[in-house]
């Protein structure tokens, strides 16, 4: 995508959600998209399928995938296009899913809405639950049946249901608790190695990411701070803002650090600061950081920064 | 009888309804001032609101013109004096009844006491409502367990047989009319009251206001009280439109004094004199209509209060605004909107 | 399985209640109400209708529980003793016609508009700001404001009387003998359409309106964003994913509605002398006909917790949730 701009009209001003977020996803590779609460990367995912409900608009940029655009589709072709071509992972996978439905007929619909001969449909089902680790006999059930880590993995099942070169995972783990975090996150590492499809992956906790993506963007009120490879991102962040993230959690290898947090909170986006969104609570703010937003600019290959310090 | 109560989405699913206090925000002991200005604040927008104007302009219409009836129709509205059955004329603006009165000053006088009834058993459930629904609201256990299974009772019976079973028994008149209509008309206040004092009372200023030691009638009626003021006043407008209609009803089954004038018995004279049969159309069109539109007039003012209230619905209508400018047809999927370079 | 429970335990509380009440009215209300009785039938009552009313409210000199207790006995096998109006038949025989008829103009009305207002509510909640969107809630909220009898009586006397488009009383035509024939039918459908068409009109807007707001809300939530993501149809989305979840909030609000639309319906039957309960109600209320009235009340309560029944049923068959708890 690119210069894509999101904003919210709501009842106390517009809110600029999004605000000219350019990145690219390759084929095979998992991006990170991380950042605090309302950064906006959650409207991102949304954007992309063009599933925002009102009062969200799309203000600006482009999202293409392959040679096809977006932004551009008609309702019959964004039909078309959604879930076979990108399919997406909710955060909560209780709301969701649809309650009064059997998770069969919810992995049903979607296969039948996109051409898959009624014959084949049973089999398919049985095969997906297969794949996530769910034991076929469970797609009878309502989803307020089955556990948390199952439900989860049911929704996981869906999203493969058409083979999507690319899906999109919304704070997949979020609403998991740990040991189930774990059990998941590797099981969509191994789906991945298996069937060779690409992930947005989108979340709050970076920890996630460590040996997880190959390439990651920090974002921060609607702004992309930095994007770098993974590793490059780890061992060399710039923004300040990265840095403050990277010290906020603890690694159980290596030294022992203090911790520190980043002072302050997130700018309320109705009337958000001039300049840099980060500048009130950066440890490094310059005066032009109060002015001027700092346009993004590639500082190594393959490594960009938005920052004044570069 | 007018139609099911409308209630707001927001008595239903209560937890749709924002009270002015911030969540998650530190919770302060002026949770009711807070609230007290966030009133004020509704309030200003209800009165730029196309919908309140309207309910409100008919009502003050009706209400001027009863309260002023001796100087637009001067003269005993149940004097016989005319002709019967006639036409509406030069001579009577709406005609006469099948007994000779005219009907345009029945009209008018009739409104003083279809108005006054119906807002006085609009107040009297809309108070008992919220003595019973927020005693059972915020005592729980027992308590709460009796008064709710009495409100679910009341709410359950069918109105109009409770009101003719009571009302034969009863002197007519109207206190008997009071009476019975607020026997049966606060359940629903109730109802809507309970559900809302259970979700206030699980906010941070309430549990603040405990810990601090206020007195539970302090926290009713200081806290939980002025966040519900939209609530009280939209459910104060529902029994009116409840009232009025039920009170038509009772009169056209002729429980009420037949010989005072109201909308009511008008309509139920008329169905005497057969006027159905005698084509004196002028004698039931302008009572029945009149009850509608007040009826009406207060439904339009509890909408309005709904979408003042309820922030989702401002925003849409923000949005739908903004497309309209554009030219995108609101579809499901999120619309993309150009905006030329600031 | 506990939510039915819940439910019978209210209703059983209704029905209670109602009869306890018709127990408690004649006696609390000042006055002997058997001699203002007589006193208001001016003479007309012979000393063996006397005896059936003294009867009838069970006023007997044991003392107040033993005639509770004889009252409600009676009550359960519906026995209601006579009739003062058409004396010496018995009350539940007059009540049984009436009951048919109520019940048959009630499900019809009942049916049709909860359904028209429920498909309505959704197609106006999907498209907001749409055309229908603007236009039917305000006119719907209009049609909703007029006094369910007083629309009867403009319709009888316009389409009726005026026009003699339609007929203008009674369930069928005078001159055909009830039975299974398509004529009796014919004739049946034919009288029930002015009536049923008066009461839809004025009930449609609240269905609507409460489908309208269970629909914004569930239109909120992740599931339907999901299956939009999944590229299903509109119409698939609107009707499978969203109606079906908003709907089941509107079920148990049925019950609270029913006993509404049947108070406005028995007075449009009044108006129509249609020979349902609410054409006896009125009756027996002219004549004092105190043992029917009080049957009357008893059996249309009956009536609206029976509806209540058969919808808590259903709804438990569409409420995977509930049938779990």
């Amino acid at each position: 995508m690119r210069d894509l701009s999101v904003e919210y009209l709501t009842a106390r001003g517009p809110v600029q959600a999004v605000n000219g977020v350019s990145f690219q996803v390759r084929q095979g590779e998992v991006f990170g998209l991380a950042g605090e609460s309302g950064s906006g990367k959650s409207t991102i995912a949304h954007a992309i399928l063009r599933i925002l409900h009102p009062p969200a608009l799309i203000t600006g940029g482009a999202v293409r995938f392959g040679d096809r655009d977006v932004l551009a589709m008609s309702e019959g072709e964004l039909e078309e296009f959604r879930w076979k071509s990108i399919s997406i992972v909710f955060q909560s996978a209780m709301n969701a899913l649809n309650p009064v439905m059997h998770i069969r007929d919810q992995i049903s619909d979607v296969l039948l809405t996109h051409g898959f001969p009624r014959s084949e449909v049973q089999e398919r089902a049985r095969a997906l639950f297969d794949l996530v680790g769910i034991d076929p006999r469970r797609l009878d059930s309502y989803p307020h049946q089955l556990s948390g880590g199952m439900r989860q993995r049911a929704v996981i099942a869906i999203a493969l249901s058409l083979s999507p070169p690319l899906m999109i995972m919304d704070e997949p783990t979020t609403a998991l608790d740990v040991v189930v975090q774990k059990d998941i996150l590797q099981q969509i590492a191994n789906l991945k190695e298996k069937l060779g499809f690409s992930i947005l992956f989108i979340t709050h906790d970076l920890s996630l990411l460590v040996e997880f993506s190959n390439y990651l963007a920090i974002m921060y009120a609607g702004h992309i701070l930095e994007k770098a490879p993974a590793h490059e991102l780890f061992e060399r962040p710039l923004n300040p803002y990265t840095v403050g993230l990277m010290n906020s959690f603890p690694s159980i290898s290596g030294e022992k650090r203090r911790l520190t947090g980043i002072a302050g909170a997130p700018p309320d986006l109705v009337a958000p600061p001039k300049g840099c969104p980060f500048h009130p609570r950066c440890p490094r703010a310059m005066a032009i950081c109060s002015e001027v937003m700092p346009a993004i600019q590639q500082v190594s290959p393959g490594h960009e920064v938005a920052c004044h310090l570069y | 009888m007018a139609n099911v109560n409308p209630v707001p989405a927001d008595a239903e699913n209560p937890q749709a309804l924002t009270p002015a206090i911030g969540e998650g925000a530190a919770p302060k002991k002026t949770a009711g001032r807070q609230a007290r200005s966030a009133n004020r604040e509704t309030f200003r927008r209800l009165v730029g609101q196309p919908k309140a104007m309207i309910g409100l302009t008919i009502l003050v219409i009706y209400i001027l013109v009863a309260i002023f009836a001796p100087l637009i129709a001067p003269g005993d509205p149940s004097r016989l004096e005319a002709r019967q059955n006639q036409p509406p004329s030069a001579e009577h603006i709406l005609g006469t009844t099948g007994q000779g009165q005219d009907v345009f000053r029945q009209l008018a006088w009739g409104a003083r006491m279809s108005l006054a009834v119906g807002f006085m058993v609009g107040f009297l459930s809309t108070l008992i409502g919220l003595i019973v629904g927020m005693t059972a609201g915020y005592l729980p256990g027992l308590i709460d367990g009796v008064l709710n299974l009495f409100t679910n009772v009341f709410l359950i019976i069918p109105g109009l047989p409770l009101l003719i079973t009571l009302a034969s028994f009863l002197p007519p008149g109207p206190l008997t009319v009071i009476l019975v209509l607020t026997f049966t008309g606060w359940a629903w206040p109730a109802r809507v009251f309970r559900s809302q004092t259970l979700t206030l009372r699980e906010k941070d200023f309430v549990s603040a206001a405990v810990v601090s030691g206020e007195s539970r009638p302090y926290i009713i009626f200081s806290e939980i009280l002025p966040n519900m003021l939209s609530l009280v006043v939209s459910s104060f407008f529902g029994a009116v439109t409840y009232a009025i209609g039920a009170d038509a009803g009772l009169a056209f089954l002729g429980f009420e004094n037949v010989n005072t004038v109201s909308w009511g018995t008008m309509l139920f004279w008329a169905s005497n004199n057969s006027a159905l049969l005698q084509g004196a159309w002028w004698t039931i069109l302008p009572p029945g209509l009149s009850i509608a539109l007040v009826a009406f007039a207060t439904t339009m003012l509890i909408y309005a209060m709904d979408e003042v209230t309820n922030p989702r619905l401002r925003s849409e209508k923000e949005i739908l605004r903004v497309l309209r400018r554009f030219h995108v047809v609101s579809k499901r999927s999120t619309p993309v909107v150009r905006k030329a370079a600031e | 399985m506990k939510y039915i429970l819940r439910q019978l335990s209210l209703y059983l509380a209704a029905v209670w209640a109602s009869l306890t009440i018709n127990f408690l009215l004649p006696r609390t209300m000042p006055g002997d109400p058997v001699t203002a009785l007589v006193a208001r039938m001016r003479g007309q009552l012979t000393p063996s209708q006397i005896e059936a009313v003294r009867a009838a409210f069970g006023f007997n000199n044991d003392p107040l529980w033993k005639q509770y207790l004889q009252y409600l006995s009676h009550a359960i096998r519906l026995d209601f003793g006579l009739s003062i109006s058409s004396y010496p038949v018995k009350v539940s025989t007059i009540i049984g016609t009436g009951l048919y008829w109520t019940i048959l103009l009630g499900t019809v009305t009942l049916v049709l508009s909860f359904v028209l207002g429920t498909v309505l509510g959704v197609v106006i909640a999907w498209r907001r700001g749409g055309l229908l969107d603007s236009t039917l809630p305000g006119l719907t909220s209009f049609f909703g404001s007029f006094p369910y009898f007083w629309l009867a009586m403009v319709a009888l006397f316009f389409l009726g009387f005026e026009l003699g488009w339609f007929p203008m009383a009674h369930a069928y035509s005078d001159d055909i003998s009830p039975g299974p024939t398509l004529e009796y039918y014919q004739s049946v459908g034919f009288h029930i359409i002015l009536p049923a068409l008066t009461i839809i009109l004025v009930s449609v807007g609240g269905w609507m309106m409460g489908m309208r707001s269970t629909m914004i809300a569930v239109l909120d939530e992740d599931y339907i964003t999901m299956a939009e993501a999944k590229g299903l149809s509109q119409w698939r989305v609107m009707f499978g994913y969203a109606m079906r979840n908003a709907i089941l909030p509107n079920f148990t609000q049925f019950g609270m509605s029913v006993g509404f639309i049947l108070s406005g319906q028995l007075l449009t039957e009044m108006v129509f002398s249609y020979p349902g309960l609410g054409f006896y109600l009125v009756r027996a209320v002219t004549t004092h006909d105190y043992p029917l009235m009080q049957a009357l009340f008893f059996m249309i309560t009956l009536a609206v917790l029976g509806a209540n029944l058969i919808v808590d049923l259903l709804y438990i068959r569409l409420d995977p949730r509930v049938r779990a708890a």
